[in-house]
């Protein structure tokens, strides 16, 4: 089932939540929202769950008005941030409640409920917490038991309000792998929220950027991460170095040191944010031409599959830089040595003219 | 949160759990001395003049006893109270529920407003309670002259009784209920819709069940107002002998008929539902702290 977002806009009182948001998911993709807290992303699913009506704007399942159905009727599967387990029941009755409250017409007999039960059971890989209650399980057997109850009544579509963001990092690894191959595996239509835009690039087909009630951009993890549209979409998808240029003359100064930079000549501009990710700078002994800063290194951090460095220019700007194990052992860094480095690319300008 | 309710002991159930020995810091004789005082104190206050009710109930006899607690007039109050309460708890049992689930679990202009007006019987003196229904329904009353030219009777007859105890008792339910809801917020609600539960079947199978123990609690603190409650219904009452006395009003007229006996007699039922009340009290506390634990327990893997 596809999913279309027409002009929805939400207020909470005077605060504009979603501000005039369309977006559209087409059936069987797996989509991220991914923002900053306030960002308008939960509310956007819970408008779409039923949960939370939409000031104006509409919302299309299939290309059908859902405006005119209740939640309960939505046929929409939501897992909440904080997985909402009924906690006076079992795990079995928790999973077994969206088919027993069916009408009596087409309510499955207890015997198929079972079956339906153990198999979802089988599917969280949690078959043996069957007669426990929420509150014996850990933080991610909850959330899979949730995943399952939500799942019972066979949505067409599935929600997941930061479906990780109360697990420790090991737990939340492995449930966002599990996650990407259990949505393949159903050919279900998914949203996700989350704030972590590590989860994002990794789980989903497809991120959509929101900030302050809007969408900022909307793409593939490598769309957004590689070209994002502005600033905002470039500081909240990894690190990034910001730069403050001054263009006096054609000449572009970082600080009072004069760099070179290509294309600026064409912009008649006057100033200029340049943007660097980390793993984007070369780091050397020796200067390499006028491009080069010099800075000095504050602070390293080996552990991991790159070498972290906390650099600081002769201009006073601090630098974050990545380089590789092997560059790491050749160049012999230690604390405090100096060095010279050069962007090999640059991710974004953002010009004030 | 709870501030106004200290029997729901959140803070003492934490404590009671996690570190159930740390006042043995004082020394033996201190603690002794406390415990003396405290029972001393009981015992003077609460346990003696129980003892007393029932030693005067049964001085001439339990003949005497049966006597008192069988003859019309007594038949007649206690099928009065237990009328009034059978109207007062249902009813203030759906109000407490509805006004709590209201309070709790939506935001709304005037909520503050509401749970003062909730809190108004408890902080009102009963006579002033029992007055407001006399200037509504009494005869010089703004009812007054509509309800006589109808013949319909309402003060000093039974449903005046009725209305001044709902009136009495209706915080009992709503505050007990709104802390526990507030404290489990609405997710499940929400999951339990989302499932495709109507809003009925939600009720009963989500939000009943979560909030059992604290709704029965609230009920059994409720009956005990109901029955035993004397100033308001004594003011709209008229004390009229085998039709408008209740349990608490044909003990005073016993009493003043110098029928001390037959009094203490009757007040022994009053006393024997207080003692009923404190052990049901004490029964659904224990399940209240394992609700509220749940909730904690659930609240703590929540920031964890």
């Amino acid at each position: 089932m596809s999913i279309e977002i027409k002009n929805v806009t939400k207020y909470f009182g005077n605060f504009r939540a979603i501000d005039d948001i369309s977006l559209k998911v087409e059936t069987g993709e797996l989509v991220a929202l991914l923002g900053p807290s306030g960002s308008g992303k939960t509310t956007l699913l819970r408008i779409i769950a039923g949960l939370e009506t939409a000031d104006c704007g509409s919302i299309l399942f299939s290309g059908e008005d859902a405006r005119e159905k209740k939640t309960k009727d939505r046929n929409v599967g939501f897992v909440f941030q904080h997985y909402a387990l009924f906690r006076h029941m079992t795990v079995y009755d928790n999973i077994a409640f969206g088919l027993r409250v069916k009408p009596a017409k087409i309510r499955p007999s207890e015997e198929k409920i079972r079956t339906k039960v153990r198999e979802l059971l089988k599917l969280i890989q949690l078959e043996w917490v069957e007669k426990r209650y929420p509150w014996q399980l850990s933080g991610g057997q909850r959330q899979r038991v949730a995943l399952a109850r939500a799942l019972a009544v066979e949505p067409k579509v599935l929600l997941l309000d930061e479906p990780f963001g109360s697990l420790d990092a090991q737990v939340r690894k492995e449930l966002r792998q599990w996650l990407r191959r259990f949505h393949d595996d159903l050919n279900i239509t998914s949203l996700f929220v989350t704030h972590d835009q590590e989860e994002a690039l990794e789980v989903a087909n497809r991120i959509v950027v929101m900030n302050k009630g809007k969408i900022e951009q909307v793409g593939t993890p490598d769309q957004v991460y590689h070209n994002p549209v502005n600033s905002f979409v470039l500081n909240f998808l990894g690190n990034v170095n910001l730069f403050h240029l001054r263009v006096e003359d054609g000449k572009v100064y970082m600080g009072n040191k004069e760099i070179q930079l290509p294309g600026v000549e064409q912009h008649n501009i006057k100033a200029a944010k340049l943007y660097i990710r980390p793993h984007q700078f070369e780091v050397k002994r020796l200067s390499s031409g006028t491009s080069s800063l010099k800075a000095v290194v504050k602070f390293v951090n080996p552990a991991g599959a790159t070498v972290k460095l906390d650099l600081k220019t002769e201009s006073g700007d601090s630098i974050q830089a990545e380089i590789s194990q092997e560059e790491f052992t050749a160049l012999k860094l230690q604390k405090n040595d100096q060095v010279y480095v050069n962007p090999k690319e640059i991710t974004f300008y953002d010009f004030d003219i | 949160m709870a501030g106004g309710l200290p029997h729901l002991k959140i803070g003492s159930a934490v404590n009671r759990s996690s570190r159930p020995g740390h006042l043995r810091t004082e020394p033996g004789p201190v603690k002794w001395i406390l415990i003396g005082i405290a029972f001393l104190y009981l015992g003077i206050l609460l346990i003696l003049p129980l003892v007393c009710i029932l030693t005067n109930a049964f001085n001439k006899g339990i003949q005497m006893y049966w006597q008192a607690i069988s003859e019309p007039d007594a038949l007649s109050a206690i099928r009065l109270t237990l009328l009034t309460a059978l109207m007062a708890v249902p009813l203030n049992m759906i109000f407490g529920i509805a006004a709590s689930w209201a309070i709790a679990k939506f935001d709304f202009r005037g909520k503050n407003f509401l749970l003062t007006l909730i809190d108004v019987p408890l902080s009102v003196s009963p006579v002033i309670s029992g007055l407001i229904f006399v200037l509504i329904f009494g005869a010089q009353g703004a009812l007054g002259p509509w309800l006589i030219k109808h013949g319909i009777k309402i003060i000093f007859a039974p449903p005046a009784i009725i209305l001044t105890t709902i009136f009495v008792t209706f915080p009992m339910v709503a505050r007990e209920l709104i802390p526990i809801m507030k404290a489990q917020g609405n997710d499940e609600e929400e999951a339990a819709i989302t499932l495709g539960a109507s809003g009925f079947k939600m009720f009963m199978l989500v939000t009943l069940p979560n909030i059992k123990w604290g709704l029965l609690y609230g009920v059994i603190l409720c009956n005990a107002r109901a029955m035993g409650e004397f100033g308001a219904v004594s003011v709209v009452s008229g004390h009229i002998r085998g039709l408008t006395n209740t349990l608490p009003l044909h003990i005073e007229i016993l009493y003043n008929d110098y029928r001390f006996t037959a009094a203490f007699a009757v007040a022994s039922l009053l006393a024997f539902l207080a003692i009923v009340t404190l052990i049901a009290k004490s029964l659904v506390e224990s399940g209240i702290d394992r609700e509220i634990q749940l909730t904690q327990k659930d609240n703590g893997e929540k920031s964890g």
